[in-house]
This record gives C-alpha cells, sequence and structure tokens, in this order.
C-alpha cells in the first residue's frame, strides 16, 4: 500500500479552486488537413485531484483534447502548459476499448508501464498486485485477457492506468460499450479507487448522468467546430454512493447540465 | 431416458460426440487401407502385371531393402529444406520488419519480393545454376526464394495489423521503437507468421526437390529427387514409389511439426487455438 501512496497532494483533495494548478491548456486549436477544424480557441485549467468531464455530442472534439493533452499529437495552434516538469509515467490512459495485450496475462499486462521504463517484473510485483488488488481482480493474475467478461477487462485496464500512480489519468468514454449494471459498478468502484489514490482525473462522455456521479467539473461541448461552451461545478462532496445516485441533488444536477448539454447542441443547429 | 437432466436432444448429442470420436481416426484409417487395396488390385490387373505400376508390398519391400540409400538421400533433402526454411524464415521477418519501419523501403523492395514470387521457380533455376557454383548455395538459393515470400508477406500484414490503441498507448508511454517492436510488434504479428511458417515449410520442401530436379543428373546433391529421377532411367519403379512416398511423408511431417509448434504457441490466448467453448 506504501507504493501507491498519493502523489504530491494528500488523499483528502482540497475544495475547488484552492487546488494547486497541473496544466493548463490556452487557446489551443486543431485542424486536421488545413480544412477540418476539430478544436478551436480551447481554454482550460486543470488542478490537482478534478475529477473533470469533457461532455459533448460527437465531433464536439473531446476525443481530440484528450489526445493532444496525451501528446499524441501537437495543436495546430495554442499551448499545452504543464505545472513542473514532466516525465514518462505521468499520463496513465483508459481508452474505450480495454486495449489488453492478448498474449500476456493480466499481471503482465499491468506491468507495461514499469516494463517499457525498464523495470522489471520483480521489482513492481507489489505495485502490480496492489493495483490489482484496488480493482478486486487480485485472483485473476494468471488469467489471460480472454478468460474474463467486458467489465473485468475494464478493471485491468484502470488497474494498468492507476499502477504508476501518474498525476494525470485519462479516460476516453471507458465504459461506453458496458451494460447499465456493470457501468454503474465501475462507477462506484472508479470513484472509490480515486479516492485512495487521490489523483487527478479528465474523463470523456456522452452520458449526462455518467458525468454528474463521477465529476465535480463538467466541462460542456459543442461540435462544428469542436469547442468549449460552457463549464458547470457538481459542489456534491465525494464520497458519492448509490445515496447520492437517488438524491434530488443528483437529479437537480443532471438537469442543469442537460439544459447545457441542449443549449450546446442548439447553437449548432 | 427418464433422467430428467438428459432430454433427448442432449442425448443424441452425446451420442454424435461419440460416434465422432471414433470415426474421427477410424476413417481416415479406413480410405487409407482402401487406397492400398484399390492400388493393389490395379497394378495386379494391368497386362504390365504390376512392371511398371508396382503394387504396394513390392514398394514397401524396396523402400526396406534401399533404406540406407533413401534415408541417406533424404537427409540430404532434409538438410536443404531446413537451412532454406530458416534463411527464409530470418530474411522474411527481418524484411517484414524493414517495411514496417520504413514505408520507402517497402516502396522500394516489395515489387522485387513480387518478381521473385511469381516467377516459376523452375525458371529461374536454370539461371542460379549457371551463375552460382557452389553445389549447396545453388539448390539452397532456390529453396528459399520459394519459401521466404509467405513469411515475409504473412509478417508484414502481421507487424501491420497491431491495435492501434495500444501502439498509442506505447506512444504515451513513451516506449522506444525497439521497445514497440518487441513487446507489442512481434508478438502481435505472431499468428500471422505462424501461418506463414506452415506455408513455407511445404515450398521449401517443394523448392529442395525442384531445384535437385534441375540439377539433374549431373547435380553433385544426392536427395531424393536426384533418387527418383535416377531410379526412373535405371527403370526401377519400385524405389521411384519408395522416395515419392519418402517426400509426401516427409511433406506432412514438416506441416504437422509447424501446425504443432503454432497450437504450442497459441494456445493459450489467440482465437485459432482455443476450442469452441460449449
Amino acid at each position: 500500500m506504501t507504493h501507491l501512496s498519493p502523489h504530491p497532494v494528500s488523499a483528502e483533495v482540497l475544495p475547488l479552486g484552492q487546488r494547486p494548478r497541473l496544466l493548463e491548456m490556452a487557446g489551443i486549436s486543431k485542424v486536421f488537413n488545413g480544412q477540418v477544424t476539430a478544436l478551436q480557441g480551447m481554454n482550460l485549467t486543470l488542478d490537482e485531484g478534478d475529477f473533470l468531464s469533457l461532455l459533448g455530442p460527437s465531433g464536439c472534439g473531446k476525443s481530440t483534447a484528450l489526445r493532444l493533452i496525451a501528446g499524441l499529437m501537437r495543436p495546430t495552434a495554442g499551448r499545452i502548459l504543464w505545472n513542473g516538469p514532466q516525465s514518462r509515467g505521468d499520463i496513465g490512459v483508459v481508452f474505450q476499448e480495454p486495449t489488453l495485450m492478448p498474449w500476456a496475462t493480466v499481471a503482465r499486462n499491468v506491468w507495461l508501464p514499469f516494463r517499457l521504463r525498464g523495470q522489471s517484473f520483480a521489482s513492481v510485483k507489489g505495485r502490480i498486485e496492489t493495483a490489482l488488488d484496488l480493482v478486486g481482480l487480485s485472483n485473476f493474475a494468471g488469467s489471460y485477457p480472454r478468460e474474463l467478461s467486458g467489465g473485468m477487462k475494464m478493471r485491468v485496464s484502470i488497474a494498468r492506468a492507476f499502477v504508476t500512480n501518474p498525476r494525470l489519468i485519462l479516460m476516453d468514454e471507458p465504459f461506453a460499450a458496458l451494460d447499465e449494471i456493470t457501468r454503474q459498478k465501475l462507477n462506484n468502484d472508479l470513484l472509490a479507487l480515486k479516492e485512495k489514490i487521490g489523483c487527478t482525473v479528465i474523463f470523456v462522455t456522452h452520458s449526462v448522468f455518467e458525468s454528474v456521479f463521477l465529476s465535480d467539473r463538467i466541462v460542456v461541448m459543442a461540435a462544428r467546430p469542436g469547442r468549449v461552451v460552457e463549464e458547470v461545478r457538481v459542489p456534491a462532496p465525494y464520497p458519492r454512493d448509490m445515496g447520492f445516485r437517488t438524491s434530488p441533488e443528483y437529479a437537480a444536477q443532471t438537469l442543469v447540465v442537460s439544459k447545457a448539454l441542449r443549449r450546446a447542441m442548439g447553437e449548432e443547429a | 431416458m427418464s433422467d430428467p437432466a438428459f432430454d433427448a436432444d442432449e442425448a443424441r448429442r452425446a451420442r454424435n460426440r461419440r460416434i465422432e470420436g471414433v470415426a474421427r481416426w477410424a476413417l481416415p484409417l479406413l480410405v487409407v487401407l482402401l487406397t492400398l487395396w484399390a492400388w493393389d488390385w490395379f497394378s495386379n490387373s494391368t497386362q504390365t502385371r504390376g512392371l511398371i505400376f508396382p503394387e504396394p508390398a513390392k514398394v514397401w519391400a524396396r523402400l526396406l531393402a534401399d533404406r540406407e540409400l533413401l534415408f541417406g538421400s533424404l537427409l540430404v533433402t532434409l538438410r536443404i529444406t531446413f537451412l532454406a526454411l530458416g534463411i527464409a524464415v530470418m530474411g522474411g521477418v527481418l524484411l517484414a520488419i524493414l517495411f514496417t519501419q520504413s514505408r520507402f523501403a517497402e516502396l522500394v523492395f516489395f515489387p522485387y519480393a513480387v518478381v521473385l514470387q511469381v516467377t516459376p521457380i523452375v525458371s529461374i533455376a536454370p539461371l542460379i545454376f549457371i551463375y552460382v557454383q557452389d553445389p549447396l548455395a545453388r539448390v539452397l538459393i532456390c529453396a528459399w526464394i520459394v519459401a521466404f515470400f509467405p513469411i515475409l508477406s504473412n509478417t508484414t500484414l502481421g507487424l501491420k495489423s497491431t491495435d492501434r490503441n495500444l501502439v498509442d498507448l506505447y506512444a504515451i508511454y513513451g516506449a522506444s521503437w525497439w521497445q514497440r517492436l518487441l513487446y507489442l510488434q512481434l508478438p502481435s504479428s505472431l499468428p500471422y507468421f505462424l501461418g506463414g511458417l506452415r506455408i513455407a515449410g511445404g515450398l521449401a520442401l517443394i523448392g529442395a526437390i525442384v531445384a535437385e530436379y534441375v540439377a539433374g543428373i549431373s547435380g553433385s546433391a544426392s536427395g531424393l529427387a536426384f533418387r527418383i529421377l535416377e531410379a526412373s532411367y535405371r527403370l526401377n519403379y519400385p524405389r521411384m514409389f519408395a522416395a515419392l512416398i519418402l517426400i509426401a511423408v516427409v511433406g506432412v511431417l514438416i506441416f504437422a511439426a509447424t501446425s504443432f509448434l503454432s497450437w504450442l504457441l497459441l494456445r493459450k490466448w489467440h482465437e485459432s487455438a482455443l476450442g469452441r467453448e460449449s
């Protein structure tokens, strides 16, 4: 457990607005092939401990924003400024697909970020076990991905993203392909996991309900061209559980976010 | 049948499984015996009474009588086949890696690989025999030309079919191209490579045999193809059959060995090696 102790920030996350800055996107635009504007003039600040959702219809550039932050492509205009030096393993990623290596066991899949830094399996075995324990898969370390259900594969993917204790975790619609029951369970587990290790998360989704349940900041985006329309804050305190999901507060927040999303869609029409 | 947990449908299915279990080996065996019988009957019923079409027993007797000669030749052919296959694997995989690392290398060299592949080896072989003097090298080159293409084309396909998200993930984690190749691209191309290997194994044998044929009686190699030619000049038909059977058996064994290797490497994770889950 000592290995997975929280990064610079303590597990008790400071209230919104008082958290130290993690990164800033200033005037980010991305134009593909000189023609298609995927993202236009995006300004965003991200603080340590934020759980920020990017919410919007398809084509609003939320995945593009994520890929830019991940460093998989360069912006056409604007800059992404990280607070403090950047190093390998600063970022963990969960894609919509579990994206596991089918030839490797669960434990060896989770080992990947360490392996690419040249750390032997034996030297990080304890951390891998802890990560698998946190996602409830300690009994499946030796299994192959094909032997797992869709939800379990996603848990492995999450464990792999968290195992190095990165400063930022990017999640690109990770639960979109799962059934509703599994999705709710994973939402709960994700919050519990974040609570334990106190990291920062950017979560791309097109589900209003998911974004309200998970995040304390929701950035609503619109399409054609992809841009940020407004930001909604969800002040409800963590930990959030099934009680929150059925509370009037939750219902009120989803209404606020739904309206914001409708405005974003309306602008486009 | 009164057992409620075992309905008529399930009983029928269980019976079918039992029948299939026996038929799986009994049927092929039966067909082999029938073929041998028909062969025997045919060679005895023709006017030549088995002179130019010897019956199975005669072929078998010849195989035993000539075993030292034939097995010596078998070893020669096997050596060339496996050497060619080994070089084909190395050359094919290295070229495939080059192709996937550099788009330009692929654009420049792929046409030559195709030309080598589509030109029949029998028509290239005589030229090779003019320019290459070393008896082993010339036969080896022929076998290699035939065997390397399936390795190259399959491995290239495999290296290119790597999961895009995994490639992104490796990039995010700052993997070097060497790490990406070793930990990601090579493992994910393994099923494709093994498919190519199965084809190349058979082709290496064919290449070796064809090269020996072209080398002809003057060739210094004395592999199985040479024995067939030699036996045909001497009207030793049983020996021709015996050598032919040895070649066929070797081909089947190579196929079985590569299939087994494929199963061994993929059984844990790849769809092709998994039984259907009931």
